[in-house]
């Protein structure tokens, strides 16, 4: 007689649906439907769709690759690490190196302009938390991602590694200028 | 001349009819039951005390433990709460839906007892492993972060035994089918625990898949273990178990609607057709964690986390408009039937079994079910990866949905099988609204800051001393200084249901419990009932809850909504 007993109508598939029940159904699956085809709508429209560029790659491959970005165009230097700060041109390629426990270097980008951003992890998973805009990306040990992106405010933004990655994760801060 | 030979019954065993619920208990089903469960409370409550320290570490204003400490002590509170007392209380659901709701005998009880000792043993060594200090690695244990041997020994081991109790559940099954204890179908909760221990099977599988390699990594015996792949494989384990709580705490919620009310289904074809949905596609959406991974192409997220995943969103939005349903149209039949809410007005507030499930019911489809929605959408998901939006959402699956659900259905069960009086009847009352707002409170403002981006796992949000700190918004500190104040109050909700409880269970009164048979009466048989389609308006059985659910498709249409608008915002990125 209860959902604790056994159906009381042995034939219980055939029994009508309630008008409240099918009316619901109805309703829950069309609005299912619209959320399906906004992810969609946004891949064609929208502007913020995460790249799935993605290559297989080791710390000395990837080091390497910062190391000559950072060689060719830092600007400048800060903190008492002198962190280099890097000043790409438009459209070229920008490594960011996740390590225990910071990101390397410092970015100089331009608001409008579009640039390749290679992540990785040298050690253990990451995440790239850019703040305050509040865009979040898994960065992962083994695995370069390619992330196209284009800034459209100027200020200064921070990089907060928000995958827990050891006892100094709360330490693990970066930097991006945006001019 | 033909022999006939005698039926074979099942020997020493025995049967009890309990007198205040009409429920039978057969003898080691029973015991089973009563173990699992009060080990499961043992676990909630060392996930409780660990809760404290997390609660006042990532207080800003108090920031209680170092570091070290506190990655220990959020690991433990994790794997506790989210794997341990949840898990051993499901295993005493599944041996209460088969073996007592069935009225069977359950099947080969001494594998049900290896099963129990090795999720204890399992259990045990794990958080051992943890408190030594040097498995701080999250329930994720992601690799190539490595935990001690013991770390994954244990949940190995834990596992093992979970799922030799599923397979004592679906012996005890097939055990009621043969002995003939019913007719015609399981009931519709028993239908509901089928559906976990389906799921569980699965969950476990993934679970042995990756923790094995990773296991036997942490010995030296497989030289490495990728660490995507161990992502992938890790995240059908961990979705899926969550899934497990998902259709356990529903299955309940129709118990309790039956227990208190008397309730039947509004349609078994509609909330089994949901149950099915759940088993085929909820695994699925656990590709729902990797949206911000590399490596993932856009149509296995797309048709992962959308297509398939919304046939899981549409069962559980189901199940939320048939249990409300169920119950207004059981008032409705006993003469509630003034306007739309009479029979939500004079449901039974003060029995804290019912008002545990429908608070559970509202928190999990409001706050965890809309927030798990936006987690899964693509793009969505990269304004809320990793931030602590995440534990907001899942706070409000697991500890209103499924912790709140398992502490009401306690205290049906405290006199049921148990046989003891509840102590404390006033702090049994109080205790659902206590914990139940509390936590509701909790998961809004740990959304609310993560919609702001503050980070989960993360010890200092001021990341004090650092050249290049981060300023969060003053708004971010007052919402984790809101998130410490709601989580104190929470954790003393939980530490009052353990009062109740384990004061009852050792100083209630004693209750008669009925007279022990050997052998045992099976379901009776019951007349079809008239299907009720005259208390309601226009047709529709069922007013109220109609109106409640299209309240609910209001708010998550709206947020959904505002959030694109707030991601449209943001930098370009392609």
């Amino acid at each position: 007689m209860s959902a604790i007993h056994p159906p009381a109508e042995r034939l219980w598939w055939k029994h009508p649906l309630d008008r409240v029940e099918g009316t619901w159904i109805v309703i829950a699956f069309v609005w299912c439907m619209v959320m399906f085809f906004m992810m969609v709508y946004w891949h064609v429209y929208g502007k913020q769709n995460l790249s799935t560029e993605t290559y297989k790659t080791t710390p000395d491959k990837f080091t390497a690759k910062a190391q000559a970005v950072v060689d060719k165009y830092t600007v400048r230097t800060e903190t008492e690490q002198k962190v280099p700060v890097v000043a790409p041109p438009e459209g070229s390629d920008v490594y960011l190196v996740a390590r225990l426990w910071s990101w390397w270097p410092i970015l100089e980008l331009e608001k409008g302009k579009t640039y390749k951003l290679h992540l990785t992890a040298l050690d253990y998973n990451h995440g790239f938390s850019l703040q305050p805009s509040n865009l979040n990306i898994q960065v992962v040990p083994g695995y370069e991602h390619v992330v196209k992106v284009t800034p459209n405010q100027s200020g200064t933004f921070s990089i907060v590694c928000n995958e827990y990655c050891g006892i100094n994760h709360h330490t693990m801060v970066g930097r991006i200028y945006v001019k | 001349m033909t022999a006939v030979l005698p039926v074979q019954t099942a020997s020493q065993t025995s049967y009890r009819t309990c007198p205040r619920t009409g429920l039978q208990f057969e003898a080691r089903a029973e015991r089973l039951m009563i173990v699992n469960a009060f080990t499961a409370v043992v676990a909630l409550l060392v996930g409780g005390l660990l809760a404290i320290g997390v609660v006042l570490t990532r207080w800003p204003a108090i920031h209680w433990l170092p570091a070290d400490t506190f990655y220990m002590v959020l690991t433990a509170h994790g794997i506790d709460m989210l794997i341990f007392w949840i898990i051993f209380f499901e295993i005493a659901v599944l041996y209460f839906a088969s073996s007592t709701l069935l009225r069977c005998r359950l099947a080969a009880p001494n594998w049900a007892w290896l099963a129990f000792a090795l999720m204890l043993i399992g259990a045990v060594t794990n958080n051992v492993a943890v408190f030594q200090g040097g498995s701080s690695v999250m329930m994720t244990s992601y690799v190539p972060m490595m935990a001690s041997p013991a770390f994954y020994l244990g949940l190995i081991l834990f596992a093992v035994g979970a799922l030799i109790a599923c397979f004592v559940f679906f012996g005890t099954l097939v055990v009621a089918k043969r002995e003939k204890t019913y007719q015609g179908s399981v009931p519709l909760v028993t239908f509901g625990a089928v559906t976990a221990a389906i799921i569980a099977v699965f969950t476990i599988a993934s679970g042995a898949i990756i923790l094995i390699p990773t296991f036997l990594m942490s010995v030296g015996l497989v030289k490495e273990v990728d660490p995507l792949v161990y992502r992938t494989i890790w995240w059908a384990f961990g979705h899926s178990s969550q899934q497990i709580n998902v259709s356990a705490h529903i299955a309940l919620w129709y118990a309790a609607a039956a227990i208190a009310f008397g309730a039947k289904p509004m349609s078994e074809r509609v909330s089994r057709g949901a149950f099915l949905l759940y088993i085929l596609f909820l695994q699925l959406a656990s590709a729902h964690h990797l949206l911000a991974d590399p490596g993932m192409s856009t149509s296995w997220k797309v048709v992962n986390t959308s297509y398939f995943m919304y046939f899981a969103v549409l069962a559980s939005m189901i199940h939320g408009l048939t249990i409300p349903g169920a119950i207004e149209v059981a008032q409705r039949q006993k003469g509630y039937t003034r306007g739309l809410f009479e029979w939500l007005r004079k449901a039974p507030w003060g029995d804290p079994t019912f008002a545990g499930v429908f608070i559970a019911i509202i928190g999990f489809g409001f706050l965890g079910g809309i927030s798990g929605v936006m987690m899964g959408t693509e793009q969505l998901n990269m304004l809320i990866h990793n931030t602590i939006y995440v534990p907001g959402h899942f706070h409000a699956t697991v500890v209103v949905g499924t912790t709140l659900t398992f502490m009401a259905i306690t205290y049906f069960l405290i006199p049921a099988l148990f046989k003891r009086e509840v102590m404390f009847p006033k702090l049994a009352q109080l205790q659902p609204y206590l914990f139940g707002f509390s936590m509701y409170f909790f998961c809004l403002v740990m959304m609310g800051a993560g919609t702001l981006g503050v980070s989960r796992r993360h010890w200092d949000m001021a990341f004090q001393g650092h050249a290049l700190a981060y300023e969060w918004p003053g708004a971010a500190y007052l919402m984790m200084g809101l998130v410490g104040v709601a989580g104190v109050v929470a954790i003393a909700g939980g530490g009052i249901y353990i009062l109740v409880t384990v004061a009852s269970l050792l100083f209630g009164k004693k209750l008669e419990g009925g007279k022990a048979t050997a052998i045992g009466t099976p379901v009776p048989r019951t007349a079809p009932s008239v299907a009720a389609q005259t208390y309601g308006s226009a047709g529709f059985a069922a007013p109220g809850t109609f109106v409640l659910a299209m309240v609910f498709l209001v708010s998550f249409v709206l947020y959904y909504f505002i959030n694109w608008k707030y991601l449209g915002q943001l930098w370009g990125l392609s």
